[in-house]
């Protein structure tokens, strides 16, 4: 007789059931839905060794750790879910410091009454997102808070990773000549997601770019390990990432506008709504910063990857004790890139 | 995009650039306003005064919803929404722009009032229908373009006899305030332009609204050129626009002429969208008097509801205190608005006003001065 079957006289009911209050409480029910649920999806030998940590080989090297939470609405959205953007966000805080990601751990906090078909949707999406980046999440936590007291399911995850010696990438490292790149095509993410929400009925292709970008990272790295940053404009989008990277480096940038990629459904929207697309997010697009001479060989890297295939050079940085974001616009006149300030909102005249 | 490129386009833009350069006539300047807050934002985005000679200076005007909604006007609305317990509606500019002593509409929302932003009023529509036990009040402002639509919704309301959607009515009118402007400004005398040098609130022309335009029509600015000698150009928001339209001007003025031109044919023609007239006539009426942010009391140069809608009429439905606050002290808005200082000449711009903290309103909205130069143009500033 397999006892271990027989911890739980039912099993889970992923199909009807939802979240109570119990699966948080630390009993059997938690226990069941750690098993059937996490365990099922996540499978490998330090999740089954079911102890409150993981134990990891130490290896040489910079240790590299980043933390991302996740609070994504709509959670299911075209090109995605909050799942695989929980590995993807993580893993690509720990790939721009150039490190190969290496573990991730997993916080879920569960509202009451949250769908398990939900819940086993997107813990499916997270497992398959770690499984095809070659990056295991070995630990993890759940609680549930009371109906009301979330908005269905939040997530965390925490990454740790190692940085190959020689490789010295910061936001602190841009050098006035150095050459500004972008992976590719800016404001998938923001407007895919933009484009679910209750009060904005659109029928748009508009699919998030929600990807891991440490292979594309490392593809760079092996060409040319001078690159100085390396930053993926998530929240903010471009604008604020460049303008975090010219006040913590003390540098100015001047862009062109022409070379800078945007898909037409992506302006198209922004346009409607007007947006600012080089503020909208993005979650599978990278910036990189490195001294002109490597600027080639960093976007044929780029290029002969399928995460890079429109990645371009759009700009310079300069010297400019303002730290000014300039960029020349492709009507032939001149304009900051600020900061974004509060929420970008649709405008109303 | 198809319609929106063509009006965008750099190579067309050199062009037109060039024909500029050569029309400016040598020892004149030539100072046009532009009165709208959409032309004042192409102008920033787009870098258009990179195109334009020296010569050529471009006068920021009172022409932004937001910017021009007076203090207590908002202070009133936060009032409501506290007091009344009412979910009040609004779009998402004015949540940030500064009523009574620095409080503002998301502070009242973090205070735990019940403000929604909304991106049409037919959102605020939604909502009522959806909780019909709520009061829902929507916080219309706007010029003549947003008016219609405010129209078709109290309209709406009456055919379902929707009982707890209500509108807080700030609708404005923009041939009042373009007079009021032009009022403080006069025409360039030959003297000055003789001696290149030119007094302190001068104007040579107007670029024309493009939205506003569309509803109402270009004839109602003929007493910009009749009354006033100024030339204006009605023109679309688009850059290429704004450069045909600066261009129109430059010759009008070089022949001494003053009319009403449109460069923007594709949307407006002289009589306007009779159907939008129609709707607004039959739901509102001219308030006597209203006062604006930087221009003050205008007499008939506001709209308010019609006593026959009064159920959907927030004034009426509810005690609203009028309630004056004075703006800011350091805050030259006011300036700004009537286009007597540049965002740049106000002591606190980018010091301690800045879109993140702002002091006064035309710092908040994309298409207020204020915002518009800092968020795009504010670098030729340190620069020079």
């Amino acid at each position: 007789m397999n006892l271990t079957r027989q911890r739980f006289a039912h099993p889970l009911d992923v199909k009807n059931g939802c979240i109570e209050l119990t699966h948080g409480g630390g009993g059997r029910a938690m226990a069941q839905l750690i098993e059937e649920l996490f365990l099922a999806a996540f499978d490998n030998d330090w999740l089954r060794a079911q102890d409150d940590c993981a134990r990891l080989p130490v290896c040489g090297g910079r240790l590299v750790m980043a933390t991302d939470s996740h609070v994504v609405s709509p959670l299911f959205f075209p090109g995605g879910d909050i799942g695989c953007l929980s590995v993807h966000g993580t893993i690509n805080d720990v790939a721009m410091s150039g490190a190969q990601p290496l573990y991730l751990a997993a916080t879920f906090i569960l509202e009451e009454g949250f769908p398990l078909a939900d819940l086993k949707k997107i813990v499916d999406s997270m497992a398959q997102a770690a499984r095809q980046a070659g990056v295991p999440i070995v630990t993890g936590d759940t609680k549930v808070v009371e109906r009301g007291k979330g908005d269905g399911v939040f997530i965390t995850t925490t990454g740790v990773g190692v940085i190959p010696p020689g490789v010295e990438i910061s936001a602190s490292r841009a050098k006035p000549g150095d050459a500004i790149l972008i992976s590719g095509a800016l404001g998938d993410h923001g407007m895919a997601v933009l484009s679910q929400r209750e009060n904005l009925s659109f029928d748009s292709p508009i699919v998030s770019d929600t990807a891991a970008l440490h292979e594309l990272v490392a593809a760079m790295i092996q060409v040319a390990p001078g690159i100085h940053c390396l930053r993926d404009p998530t929240r903010g989008g471009l604008g604020s990432a460049l303008n975090e990277i010219a006040q913590q480096s003390g540098v100015g940038m001047r862009l062109r506008e022409a070379a800078i990629p945007v898909h037409e459904p992506v302006r198209a929207l922004c346009e409607f709504l007007g947006l600012d697309p080089l503020y909208v997010a993005n979650e599978g697009k990278l910036l990189v910063i490195c001294p002109t001479e490597l600027a080639e060989a960093v976007l044929a890297a780029l290029h002969g990857h399928p995460l890079g295939r429109e990645a371009a050079i759009i700009g310079d940085v300069v010297e400019d004790r303002h730290g000014f974001v300039e960029m020349e616009t492709t009507f032939g006149g001149r304009r900051l890139v600020d900061w974004l300030s509060g929420e970008q909102l649709p405008r109303i005249c | 995009m198809k319609y929106i490129d063509e009006f965008r386009d750099g190579q067309v833009a050199q062009g037109l650039a060039a024909r500029i350069r050569q029309e400016v006539e040598p020892g004149r300047d030539y100072a046009l306003m532009e009165f709208c807050g959409g032309h004042t934002h192409a102008i920033c985005r787009y870098g258009i005064e990179d195109l334009l000679p020296d010569k050529v200076r471009l006068i920021h005007g009172p022409g932004c919803p937001v910017c021009v909604l007076p203090s207590g006007r908002l202070q009133s609305a936060i009032d409501l929404v506290e007091k009344e317990q009412v979910i009040l509606c609004s779009y998402g500019d004015l949540l940030r722009v500064p009523g009574a002593q620095g409080d503002t509409l998301l502070k009242a929302k973090a205070r735990g009032a019940n403000v929604q932003m909304v991106y049409s009023i037919s959102d605020a529509l939604d909502i009522a229908r959806a909780q019909p036990d709520r009061q829902v009040v929507f916080f219309a402002i706007g010029f003549e373009t947003t008016t219609p639509p405010t129209a078709v919704a109290i309209l709406q309301a009456r055919r379902e006899g929707l009982r707890n959607f209500s509108v807080y009515c700030n609708h404005v009118l923009t041939p009042p305030a373009l007079r009021a402007i032009l009022a403080n400004h006069r025409p360039v005398s030959l003297a000055e332009v003789g001696s290149g040098k030119r007094e302190h609130g001068t104007l040579d022309g107007c670029i024309g609204p493009a939205h506003v335009s569309t509803i109402i029509g270009s004839e109602p600015y003929q007493f910009v050129a009749a009354e006033y000698r100024h030339p204006l150009v009605i023109a679309g928001f688009e850059p290429l626009d704004v450069l045909q339209a600066i261009l129109l001007l430059i010759r009008q003025i070089n022949a001494g002429e003053a009319k009403v031109e449109n460069e923007y044919t594709r949307a407006v023609t002289p009589e306007g969208n009779r159907k939008a007239q129609r709707l607004m006539a039959e739901v509102f009426l001219l308030r006597p008097s209203f006062e604006w942010r930087g221009l003050g009391e205008l007499p008939d140069s506001a709209l308010a509801i019609r006593p026959e809608f009064a159920e959907w009429d927030a004034e009426r439905r509810f005690t609203i205190r009028a309630i004056q606050a004075a703006d800011h002290k350091a805050c030259a808005c006011a300036e700004v608005l009537r286009g007597i200082k540049r965002p740049q000449d106000c002591k606190v711009f980018s010091t301690a006003c800045t879109p993140d903290h702002p002091l006064g309103s035309c710092m908040v909205s994309a298409e207020g001065a204020c915002a518009a130069h800092y968020h795009y143009g504010r670098f030729r500033q340190a620069a020079a």
